[in-house]
């Protein structure tokens, strides 16, 4: 009586699913970083080339070993994520930093940052910014020693620390500039808005074209890859509080398109803290944090000791993320008393 | 402008736009299914008590006869679909997957089939209770799928008024056309069917919502509608899950529905079309349940189509009729992709609440690799309850089930909005009936232990 047609599958609804899977998603963020590492090669040459090279390595180094470890079906490098951290990690070097504290920081960036609380998922801080501030504690001159950007005839020629050895002494090279906001920070001097958008600044391999980024940035937001409200909450936030203070004292602070477009805010707003892993999960909470790094962002540049705080800001954001995806609940459909 | 304006739609917030497939059954017209030999009739095949039979073994039945009486208040009346003999009553297999209590009738091949006690029923000098009789000896149940006993839902409680009556017409399942040709179709069905329940209910107005992928259904029920008839039609967005009770009321009054309470607690009865459609035509002929439309289609059968079959019907008759499955068939649904039930044989029937049948080939049913959560917050915005998926999810996987009632599992709609966005291909809502059923067991337990 019973006739089970063998080839029929028994599963549950629903049958039908979205087209765009996790690795999709982390695969586009890897696409649209390509223009910025483009640009990152166009201004600091080999430098970029061997930096780059070696973060990822070290990233994928781990991960690969830790996805053996598993007896995971499918090598967890395949989904993308680890590409990213060591991606993102060097775009955020100085482009003179010797290459072993690259390779060493991609490897913290996933060990420190994704493994060691569960891979993929279920991390709590960007592993990317992770790396880079153990590089920042641990080699806090290498960590804030740049250098102008190069041309393209002497795209080959490797400059600033890059071969100095593990733990032998950096040669600290003459040839040694200050980025935008360390001008702004410790000289009072602003740079040109164009400079700023097209990147001919010092600064992290990753963070001097602005415009770039940002145009990176509105194509991942489209295609629904990241949250656009995070960007542009930081962003706003950012210029608001920069307006505010520029318009108190002109003199002292600089113009809220310099915040905007100078270091590595734009890279952190599009790139870093989009990442939704370590971001909270409803649209308020959103709100909150990226207003919060905004906050952060400003805090920490005008009163702070450091030039730069888009790291520590989205760190401290990422760490508060817990709490609000806890406070921050939605509202129930059915739970209000309905009108009548 | 003027178009703008026209085109105005409403909906609710959050949901999903998934691909609606009707291409495949949109432009073919309801087509009766000509007789076949043998029909099986669960006694089971609506949300209740099973109903009580009323023939014996090689008992004469006729098209329209009531063969098995509603047991209790939430069950349903049974009628045979065809004029034949009762060649059994035994266990047979169910599309819910289990062997269930069906009578079993053999077509008289030599009968014209005619409907028994054919006339049309002077129902406006009806009481509404002696019409809501009918349509619980009528044996009417939902027929977008719940298959909830319909004069249940008339029968509103002391106390409680039914304001709106909504026709739902969304038919947000994709691939489902079943809804849509009933409109283009049957509309003086609909709106007899409607006047009939406005008596019932004494109800101010109706709406009939449908989605803005049926735009000439829109037009064409706007240009009929009768002018002395309180309805309105009303497009709504194409948004799955769009034709859900709650999200239709929410769309067209604003109104949510209290948690853990009905329509009618926001003064709403919510009926499908085809039931709508299917009442009418039980006042203009005096025609019981007894047959209902059912889109078969996907890419795995030859021949799409939008048939009028019997309930009853088995799965094996209506491929045959079809032109049978092609050779890579691997999924066979009762319903559509999001909410359906997947068969596992093809000799079960069609029953009441089948809205569509739909064949998936091995380029639909593909396995996918589930990957972790990444908090996404995809199902967050597409959840049109406000859950939050993601969370749920994962105290479902370490089988924290009473965490997951402090995060209100018990609201949600099983409509798969989750799973269909999740991009780790996580089963959310699979894992989130199971959660339901083993909470709704231990509070039903407990409710036990306690009396």
């Amino acid at each position: 009586m019973k006739t089970r047609e063998p080839k029929l599958l028994l599963t549950t609804s629903p049958f039908i699913k979205s087209p765009h899977d996790t690795r999709f998603i982390m695969w586009q963020v890897n696409y649209a970083l390509l223009p910025v590492i483009l640009a990152s090669v166009y201004y600091f040459g080999i430098n970029a080339v061997l930096l780059i090279a070696v973060s990822l390595a070290g990233a994928l180094l781990p991960e690969w070993i830790w996805s053996r470890q598993q007896n995971n079906p499918v090598n967890t490098i395949r989904d993308g994520s680890a590409v990213i951290t060591g991606l993102l990690f060097a775009l955020t070097l100085p482009p003179g930093i010797p290459l072993w504290m690259a390779f060493l920081g991609g490897v913290v960036s996933v060990v420190l940052g994704k493994i060691l609380f569960g891979g993929l998922g279920y991390n709590i801080f960007n592993p990317a910014l992770v790396g880079r501030a153990f590089l920042q504690a641990a080699f806090p001159v290498s960590m804030t020693t740049w250098m102008p950007h190069a041309s393209l005839e002497n795209f080959f020629q490797i400059r600033g620390d890059l071969l100095t050895l593990p733990f032998m002494k950096p040669r600290m090279d003459a040839l040694s500039a200050a980025t935008p906001l360390a001008k702004m920070k410790f000289e009072m001097q602003p740079t040109g808005i164009t400079d700023l958008l097209l990147g001919s600044t010092a600064g992290s391999l990753g963070e001097t074209a602005a415009v770039i980024i940002l145009l990176a940035g509105i194509y991942l937001a489209i295609r629904g890859v990241i949250n656009w409200r995070i960007p542009v909450g930081i962003l706003a936030t950012v210029f608001v509080l920069a307006t505010l203070l520029h318009w108190v004292d002109g003199t002292k602070y600089p113009a809220p398109w310099f915040h905007l477009f100078a270091g590595g805010l734009m890279l952190g707003a599009v790139f870093m803290a989009t990442d939704p892993v370590t971001s909270p999960i409803t649209q308020k909470g959103v709100w909150i944090f990226s207003v919060g790094v905004g906050l952060l962002v400003v805090v920490i540049r005008v009163w702070g000791g450091l030039p730069e705080g888009v790291m520590y800001s989205i760190l401290l954001m990422n760490a508060l993320t817990p709490l609000i995806n806890k406070v921050v609940r939605p509202r129930i459909y059915g739970m209000r008393k309905s009108e009548s | 402008m003027e178009l703008l304006l026209q085109r105005e739609k409403k909906t609710f917030k959050h949901g999903i736009h998934p691909d609606d497939y009707k291409h495949f059954t949109r432009h073919l017209s309801i087509e009766r299914m000509p007789f076949v030999d043998e029909y099986v009739l669960p006694l089971s095949q609506h949300a209740g008590a099973p109903s009580r039979p009323l023939v014996k073994l090689g008992e004469r039945v006729y098209r329209g006869q009531l063969i098995a009486e509603p047991a209790a208040f939430v069950s349903a009346a049974l009628h045979a679909p065809v004029t034949g003999v009762v060649k059994a009553i035994e266990p047979r297999e169910h599309p819910g997957g289990r062997m269930v209590e069906a009578i079993v009738i053999e077509r008289d091949p030599y009968s014209p089939q005619t409907l028994v006690n054919e006339h049309p029923i002077d129902w406006e000098s009806l009481s509404p209770a002696e019409l809501l009789e009918m349509i619980r000896l009528g044996g009417f149940v939902g027929l977008g799928g719940a298959a909830f006993p319909t004069h249940v839902k008339y029968a509103v409680p002391e106390g409680k008024h039914a304001r709106f009556f909504f026709v739902n017409a969304a038919e947000c399942e994709p691939f489902l056309t079943t809804d849509y040709r009933i409109m283009l179709e049957r509309y003086p069905d609909i709106f007899l069917g409607i006047r009939v329940i406005l008596k019932i209910l004494g109800s101010e107005k109706a709406f009939i919502g449908v989605e803005d992928n049926k735009w000439d259904a829109i037009e064409l029920l706007r240009e009929q509608l009768p002018s002395d008839l309180p309805c309105e039609v009303i497009p709504l967005e194409t948004k799955y899950p769009q034709g859900a009770e709650k999200m239709l009321i929410e769309a067209v009054l604003h109104r949510e529905v209290p948690s853990g309470r009905l329509p009618i607690d926001v003064e709403v009865v919510v009926n499908n079309v085809g039931t709508v459609a299917s009442i009418g035509q039980m006042f203009k002929y005096n025609q019981p349940l007894i047959e209902r439309v059912v889109t078969v289609t996907g890419p795995g059968i030859q021949r799409p189509a939008n048939l009028l079959v019997p309930i009853g019907t088995r799965l094996t008759d209506v491929i045959a009729y079809c032109g049978g499955m092609k050779e890579n068939v691997r999924q066979v649904l009762f319903g559509g992709p999001m909410m359906g039930m997947p068969q596992r044989s093809l000799e079960v029937p069609i029953l009441k609440g089948t809205s569509g049948v739909l064949f998936l080939t091995e380029y639909e049913v593909v396995p996918r690799q589930e990957y972790p959560c990444i908090h996404c917050m995809k199902c967050v915005d597409a959840c049109p309850m406000y859950l939050n998926p993601s969370l749920l999810g994962m105290l479902a996987r370490v089988r924290r089930y009473d965490d997951m009632l402090e995060h209100y599992i018990m609201d949600c709609i099983e409509c798969g909005s989750c799973s269909y966005v999740c991009p780790s291909n996580i089963p959310l809502v699979q894992r989130f009936r199971v959660a339901k059923a083993l909470l709704r067991e231990k509070m039903a337990r407990e409710k036990a232990a306690k009396a």
